[in-house]
């Protein structure tokens, strides 16, 4: 290799930044920004006539709630949501990224959307960043091929099964999954499991909580039930400590015009900049 | 030259959750009959319930040496006051003292005993659950699980005991460890089907040698690919 041009890279991504980082790091004095992370619990089940997405509301930033009643169930399709959970910044842009790849295929296409798709096309660009893009997704939605649910982890790979949980709260959601699920609920049940999943994680793990918030995936509509259930209502103040006015006792009141003269006036005409506008 | 104290901070023979719950008369804590030898499922048949007297059982998860020495020194008190003959026996909550202060002073000296022990029984007619660990984290609660228990069985016990406003019978609590056992089994990747189970009641203590689970995996029908 040439001491002094370099080669050009052909294809695939160029971890050179990421060198970069760790020779940072290690040099000390340094510390990465801490990403907002959402602490989830994120949850999706199968049931009759679809699927049922559930996700709770926190977001935190180490020990700090950041935000208390985030959105966590994104738009992919008219018939297809993804629940995120991992960084909030990648789930968020990277399901949008996804769903803006699928809006120009469905328009080229002239087609429905398949849940595959999507589910290829996140895979994919997942994979492609080894796992530094930290989105662990619950994908769901109904297309010609019947419901599809599955879930996709960080590094890029994929599971479809008939209900799913992920985030730092998905073994309590799970648990409720193993202890209660059956193959044909119907909407009503389905809602309340899903909607139990995700309040044991909000009650149980440290990382969830707030509100619970619910989506359904039907063959003819999808429905974002937000919030489903507020799990948490803020707590109603018990004393008011506003001073009720005349608390100060006001002596004298003194009224004063302020006295302004005008130096001189002007008008302008509002021209456009260019003068290419011509209506024929 | 290798420090002689660094042996003890590797566990070797492992046992997984083991989890408790209080009812109206009562106390149970169950756990499964494995263990494990790294991800080697070695001894299928090992207890990790105990019977200590007629007011109180004792369990626990993680190394089974440290364990086993625990018992041992317990059996010594129990042997003790068989001789003494005078009426008095050990109670939950002696017992539970004396434990929280084995591993505290045992974690103070950087020597600690790989284990979280949880010990249960009845105190004046009054049901005990509590649980130590290797740090001398000592707490009671209504209901209580080990390791991955703590993650899978506790919103379960938490959230049936809510809604029975902590009250439930014998025969519920017997449920619900199933279920919890059953769920350990489904998602633990260091777990077993059989289980053993230790109950104190008003008429004493037993330890029920072997339950075996019934698993369900119908769901395994609905799993085609990953895509």
């Amino acid at each position: 290799m040439s001491g002094l041009i370099k080669e050009k890279e052909n294809g695939g991504f160029s971890f050179e930044n990421c060198r970069r980082n760790n020779y940072i790091l290690a040099k000390g004095g340094f510390e990465m920004p801490k990403a907002t992370k959402t602490g989830t619990t994120i949850a999706g089940i199968i049931y009759k006539d679809g699927v049922i997405l559930g996700a709770d509301t926190r977001a935190t930033d180490g020990n700090i709630v950041a935000e208390k009643n985030c959105h966590k169930i994104h738009y992919i399709a008219p018939n297809i949501y993804c629940c995120g959970a991992g960084t909030a910044a990648d789930t968020e842009y990277t399901t949008r990224m996804i769903a803006s790849q699928l809006e120009l295929h469905r328009l080229n296409s002239g087609r429905q959307v398949r849940v595959v798709s999507a589910n290829r096309l996140l895979r994919q660009y997942l994979f492609r960043y080894q796992g530094h893009v930290s989105a662990a997704l619950v994908l769901g939605g109904v297309d010609i091929n019947g419901p599809y649910l599955g879930s996709i982890h960080p590094h890029g790979s994929s599971d479809r099964l008939p209900y799913v949980t992920m985030g730092s709260g998905s073994l309590a959601a799970m648990a409720v999954f193993e202890d209660r699920y059956r193959p044909d609920l119907s909407e009503e049940e389905a809602k309340e499991l899903v909607a139990d999943a995700i309040r044991a994680g909000i009650f149980n793990d440290l990382g969830s909580g707030s509100n619970v918030d619910l989506c359904v995936i039907t063959k003819d509509k999808a429905e974002m039930i937000r919030p489903y259930h507020v799990a948490n209502e803020k707590g109603v103040k018990q004393g008011n400590y506003l001073f009720k006015r005349g608390t100060t006792q006001v002596s004298k009141t003194l009224e004063k015009k302020v006295q302004y003269d005008v130096m001189s006036t002007s008008v302008r005409e509002i021209r456009p900049s260019t003068e290419t506008m011509e209506i024929a | 030259m290798q420090h002689p104290k660094q042996q003890t901070t590797n566990p070797m023979v492992t046992g997984t959750s083991v989890i408790g719950i209080q009812f109206d008369g009562g106390v149970l804590i169950a756990a499964d009959l494995l263990g494990s030898y790294g991800s080697m499922a070695q001894m299928r048949q090992l207890p990790r319930v105990f019977k200590v007297n007629e007011k109180t059982v004792i369990g626990a998860s993680g190394d089974y040496s440290d364990y086993q020495f625990i018992l041992e020194k317990i059996m010594q008190k129990v042997n003790q006051d068989y001789c003494l003959n005078d009426g008095y026996v050990y109670k939950p909550k002696q017992l539970y003292s004396w434990c929280t202060r084995v591993m505290y002073n045992r974690r103070s000296n950087f020597d600690p005993l790989w284990n979280r022990v949880v010990i249960a029984g009845l105190e004046d007619n009054q049901p005990f659950l509590g649980s130590v660990d290797l740090l001398g984290n000592a707490y009671e609660a209504p209901c209580i699980a080990t390791g991955y228990g703590n993650y899978l069985a506790v919103p379960i016990m938490r959230e049936f005991l809510e809604k029975n406003n902590n009250k439930i019978t014998e025969a519920q609590a017997r449920d619900v460890v199933d279920r919890c056992m059953k769920l350990l089994y489904y998602r633990d990747g260091r777990a077993y089907d059989k289980y053993s189970i230790a109950v104190v009641t008003r008429v004493g203590a037993r330890v029920e040698e072997c339950k075996e689970l019934q698993t369900n995996w119908q769901v395994a029908s609905q799993v085609a690919s990953y895509d």
